[in-house]
């Protein structure tokens, strides 16, 4: 399970198995791949979902499905115009909860902007599934200008996040296992892509964005540092965590910077950029609680560090699987 | 979680270390016997923070950490057997035995679940009548009462396909044993505050006074640590050794008697082996008479098994405070969170796994498979130009 969960065991799957078997395909490591093609600059993205329960609060693994491709599309920069849709039914699933996540799938394209053009259903035996898994894959074109790229976080870069962290991860946890936290927590599933036109309306020059799903916060930057060769500096207290999820989390011994979001961006931002972006990204609703909460340095290349409230530091690892709630 | 963070005030935080400064004028070890408070002081950087005259010693109170190869082998064994659904705290299905792990058992075939409390187990029980349920049940005096209460559940109710594999550990057994060994450099104690919020504090004063050691009930967020060593050291420079209480708001005297009436009901003292340490005398709590139809190891045959640790793993020694975790050769080198030697590099409460997760600035970075992945990657040759975004 743990090869699934977004961190370091994701990572080494795909760089010992896949990558090598697909001639060393690099765009297998990232979120989507940019293509060129007739003269035109694309961004192409898959991702299945697994989720149970199907619905939660918040949302459904219809909208995951259609948002989170969208998301990957958006953080190279790019509007989702098409997606496709694979469906795997299992044996005995009801008609009416496949028309209900197809409904949501239906309103979450409408909503993103985005049409649904192509697909494929398969159905296998019962007890080898669990009622629906759904694959997107989606394209959009990136505008002239634009170049996001892990690559890109330079010492000096403003880290960014767009708002409330580990809502989705909790939302989940919270109707999966039957915990109740004693207030309604909302999963942030939401798609991206207007926040991101408003943040490169301010400036094209956007160094890099990253949605922190699996793996959260933690893995979004870890990653990000690894692939620039950069460190990364946050400031503990200026992440904003709801206090919803920090009580959570302190029950079951989980950090919120490992849980995941679905409706959340980090962005690493020039200096001289960054009040803009920041603005900008405050104007959109999606956007409305973002906050500095770090930046970019030349110490320390590929690992993130935390100051703590106290003033003392501590590496933020990426992580290794899934996050385990702890004993006591 | 107002009012966590108020027990995370950076000023009050200040003014606690200036009074530990003003107050230290030589060099004293002070152990902190729980998990939590370790990783907790890791986390927040206390240790970073405290003048060079006051040395934190981190204690055996992991419950993942201490829980014996064999148990852990034992569970193994049950869980992997097509009759038993296995439930567990998520933090045991990472733990080592001699040669697999519980996520092993499960990617072998076996029914392993994570659960949230014992009474998950219970109604798991329930639900599944024809199958039979084991509940993981490990930890310090803490946990116990609501795993002791489950098995007097499970009786009431009649439900008669569940056991509970149990291993608990004891505290102040521990402490005298720490104590007593010749190489005990522990000077005073942050006694756990959630452990005496359940069995109180009368054992302590024979242990301060018997050994000379200041104890100090302390609490796990950064205010309630820091207030601990204020105690500690200001009853080290003194030359006092008495019991103090520095979580109230948690902790009384005589703890909680409902807990203690049900763990006296269900449990009995027992002699404990410690993963990494050996056997103490009486510092564990197994079912009872009363209770053996429930007990794991009496309904499923386990003996037989044999164990072996690994010859390079210095849990042991990190357990008692005999070395700090990167004092170890295999540190971070073989032993990683990912191929773990012992379980302290496994458990969020291990002393290792702190070091390893919140301490490795001075050390090159691990070399993660995105970095090594992103240096060795190139860009396929295929008629379409591709490269990675985002």
């Amino acid at each position: 399970m743990g090869h699934g969960g977004g961190g370091a065991m994701s990572a080494e799957l795909v760089e010992n198995i896949f990558a090598p078997a697909f001639g060393g395909a690099q765009a297998a490591l990232r979120d989507s791949a940019e293509l060129t093609l007739g003269g035109a600059r694309l961004a192409f993205s898959t991702d299945s979902f697994v989720v149970r329960p199907l619905f939660f609060p918040g949302g459904s693994i219809g909208d995951l499905a259609v948002n989170g491709t969208v998301n990957d599309l958006a953080m190279s920069g790019a509007s989702a115009a098409y997606l496709s849709c694979g469906v795997i039914l299992e044996e005995g699933v009801e008609m009416a909860l496949v028309g209900r996540v197809a409904q949501a799938m239906g309103a979450a394209a409408r909503a993103a902007g985005v049409a649904v053009v192509t697909g494929d259903t398969k159905v296998v035996e019962a007890g080898h599934g669990d009622g629906i898994y759904l694959n997107t894959a989606g394209i959009g074109l990136i505008p002239p200008g634009v170049d996001l790229h892990p690559q890109r976080a330079v010492p000096g870069d403003v880290v960014i996040v767009s708002g409330e962290i580990g809502l989705h991860g909790v939302a989940i946890m919270s109707v999966r296992e039957g915990l109740e936290f004693g207030v309604g927590i909302s999963s942030d599933c939401a798609a991206l892509g207007g926040l991101v036109t408003a943040m490169l309306a301010v400036t094209p020059d956007l160094h890099v964005l990253r949605d922190p799903t699996r793996g959260g916060v933690a893995a979004a930057l870890n990653e990000i540092a690894a692939a620039a060769g950069v460190g990364v500096v946050l400031t503990e207290r200026s992440i904003p965590v709801p206090p919803e999820v920090a009580n959570a989390c302190a029950i079951l011994g989980l950090d919120p910077m490992y849980v995941a979001n679905e409706g959340k961006l980090v962005a690493f931002v020039p200096r001289e950029h960054a009040e803009a972006v920041l603005a900008a990204m405050r104007a959109h609703p999606l956007g409305a609680r973002a906050a500095v909460i770090g930046e970019c340095v030349a110490e320390h290349p590929g690992m993130v560090v935390a100051r703590t409230a106290l003033g003392g530091t501590r590496v933020v690892d990426l992580p290794l699987g899934e996050q385990l709630p702890r004993i006591c | 979680m107002k009012y966590l963070e108020e027990f995370q005030d950076p000023e009050l935080a200040r003014v606690l270390l200036e009074d530990i400064r003003a107050t230290v004028t030589r060099p004293w070890a002070v152990m902190e016997v729980c998990g939590g408070q370790t990783h907790s002081i890791i986390r927040h950087g206390i240790d970073q923070l405290l003048p060079d005259e006051v040395e934190l010693i981190h204690g055996p109170g992991c419950p993942v950490c201490v829980t014996p190869l064999e148990v852990i082998d034992k569970a193994l064994e049950i869980a992997g057997r097509p009759e038993v659904i296995f439930c567990s705290f998520g933090d045991m299905l990472r733990v080592p035995g001699t040669d697999r792990d519980l996520f092993r058992v499960r990617g072998e075939g076996g029914d392993v679940r994570v659960v949230y409390s014992p009474l998950d187990a219970l109604r798991i029980a329930r639900e599944n009548p024809h199958r039979e349920v084991v509940f993981f049940g490990i930890g310090f005096e803490t946990t116990a009462p609501p795993n002791a209460m489950t098995v007097h559940q499970a009786r009431k109710q009649g439900i008669t396909n569940f056991s509970m594999l149990v291993s608990h550990v004891l505290v102040p057994p521990a402490i005298e044993a720490i104590m007593t060994s010749p190489d005990c450099r522990v000077q005073g104690f942050l006694a756990a505050g959630h452990v005496c919020s359940v069995m109180g504090t009368e054992e302590y004063p024979q242990l301060a006074e018997r050994h000379k050691v200041p104890i100090v009930v302390t609490g796990f967020e950064p205010l309630d640590i820091l207030e601990g060593i204020r105690r500690t050291v200001r009853q080290l420079e003194r030359g006092e050794h008495t019991v103090e209480n520095a979580y109230q708001r948690a902790v009384r005297p005589e703890g909680n008697p409902a807990a203690r009436a049900m763990l006296q009901d269900v449990f009995e003292v027992a002699d404990r082996a410690w993963r990494g340490i050996g056997v103490i005398p009486g510092s564990g709590w197994r079912l009872s008479e009363r209770y053996r139809e429930f007990d794991a190891e009496h309904r499923f045959d386990v003996t037989g098994i044999t164990t072996r640790e690994s010859e390079l793993c210095r849990s042991g020694e990190v357990l008692q405070g005999l070395i700090k975790p990167h004092q170890c050769e295999a540190f971070g080198t073989v032993c990683t969170p990912r191929n773990p030697l012992g379980a302290t590099m496994v458990s969020t409460e291990g002393a290792c796994a702190a070091y390893y997760l919140y301490r490795r600035l001075g050390a090159p970075a691990a070399a993660t498979a995105t970095a090594a992945a992103t240096a060795a990657g190139a860009v396929p040759p295929t008629a379409l130009e591709a490269s990675p975004v985002g």
